[in-house]
């Protein structure tokens, strides 16, 4: 029997397929929203983010069957792979709750991604940054659309002032882990190829201040955080929305349209 | 105005007109229009709702209760009077072609 040996090889396809599925569950959530968001313009304005998010999931996703060599494109990843099997972190997976707590986890996601995507557009795998330089444009808008509403629900009423801090609380211990967590072999960070995360948690950290303070809402005392997405130990949230998103492909395989 | 199109009620957000333009060169066009908390945000939504699909280069917004109209009942005053005038119309001169967007 001989055992696995864990090589950068791996822990190259392992981070794209992080990126990717960070993308594309978070884009799935979002979908979720379609027909029943607040405002027919707040829809749009969702499903919109859930398209790029489609987008920058099939471009990495599909780089991350080629790293994978085993004849996988981007559809068979996001569609034959279970729960175990993906590496999002914990963030994205969390179900929309109100627009406040949906605004909270783009806040918090698209200002991360943001910072990620400016590092990761001078990463030295050409096709990451090449990808990421791309989307960059798309998660900029994306943040700052997120940091409007932060705004206008913490400054708005009494009632949009407690759901967006509810939906702040919801989503807090789930922070640490896009900043803690590092690649599976540390040899892809040192080469360039993959982001040292913990370096843009101080960038993040004085974004925050700056919205919060303009959004009138307290800054958070960080709970303990909860980890294990990048790993496959993902919550009872990530199961149910694949059932939705891997049905049609599953059911048909032969689907096209 | 006779017909007020503004139906905004005390939950609702104000309407906003939306003007694109298109291309450099072209003016401003009213595209649609979209309800927002405030202009910043009523951009956003117009953004989202009428450029999707590269239609613009400039978006402008404007309160719809601040745009001032015409009245339809006395269309007939304001803009018959043009109608017998051709001179007015500049179809005696010859347009290069190479002069656009007349």
């Amino acid at each position: 029997m001989t055992i696995p040996t864990l090589t950068s090889k791996d822990a190259h396809f392992d981070y794209v397929l992080r990126l990717g599925d960070d993308a594309l569950i978070l884009a799935q959530r979002l979908g979720e929203w379609c027909g029943h968001a607040p405002a027919l313009e707040t829809d749009l304005s969702l499903a919109n983010i859930a398209l790029d998010l489609i987008g920058q999931a099939t471009m990495f996703l599909g780089y991350a069957g080629e790293l994978e060599g085993k004849g996988n494109d981007a559809d068979k990843l996001a569609f034959h792979r279970d729960v175990n099997q993906f590496r999002n972190c914990l963030l994205v997976e969390q179900p929309n709750g109100d627009f406040g707590r949906t605004i909270a986890r783009q806040y918090i996601f698209s200002t991360w991604q943001y910072l990620l995507y400016q590092q990761l557009a001078r990463s030295t795998d050409p096709r990451l940054a090449e990808i990421a330089a791309k989307a960059l444009k798309e998660t900029t808008y994306h943040a700052e659309l997120a940091a409007e509403w932060v705004v206008r629900l913490g400054d708005g009423t009494a009632e949009s002032h407690e759901r967006v801090k509810d939906g702040f609380e919801w989503c807090w211990r789930f922070v640490d882990e896009l900043f803690s967590v590092q690649p599976l072999d540390p040899s892809i960070v040192t080469s360039g190829v993959a982001v040292d995360t913990a370096t843009l948690r101080a960038a993040f950290d004085s974004a925050l201040a700056t919205t919060f303070a303009e959004a009138t809402l307290p800054l958070p005392k960080f709970p303990r955080p909860v980890l294990g997405g990048r790993k496959g130990h993902h919550s009872e949230h990530l199961g149910h929305l694949l059932s939705d998103m891997q049905f049609l492909p599953r059911a048909y395989p032969d689907a096209v349209w | 105005m006779a017909n007020e199109p503004n139906t905004q009620t005390a939950n609702e957000w104000p309407l906003w007109e939306v003007f694109i333009r298109a291309k450099h060169g072209l003016s401003h066009r009213h595209a649609g229009s979209v309800h927002a908390p405030d202009g910043e945000i009523a951009l956003r939504h117009a953004r989202d709702t009428y450029t999707r699909r590269m239609e613009g280069v400039s978006i402008w917004v404007i309160r719809s209760s601040d745009v001032v109209a015409s009245d339809p009942g006395s269309a007939g005053p304001t803009f018959e009077p043009a109608e017998s005038k051709v001179y007015r119309h500049p179809t005696f001169y010859v347009v290069p072609d190479y002069i656009k967007h007349i």
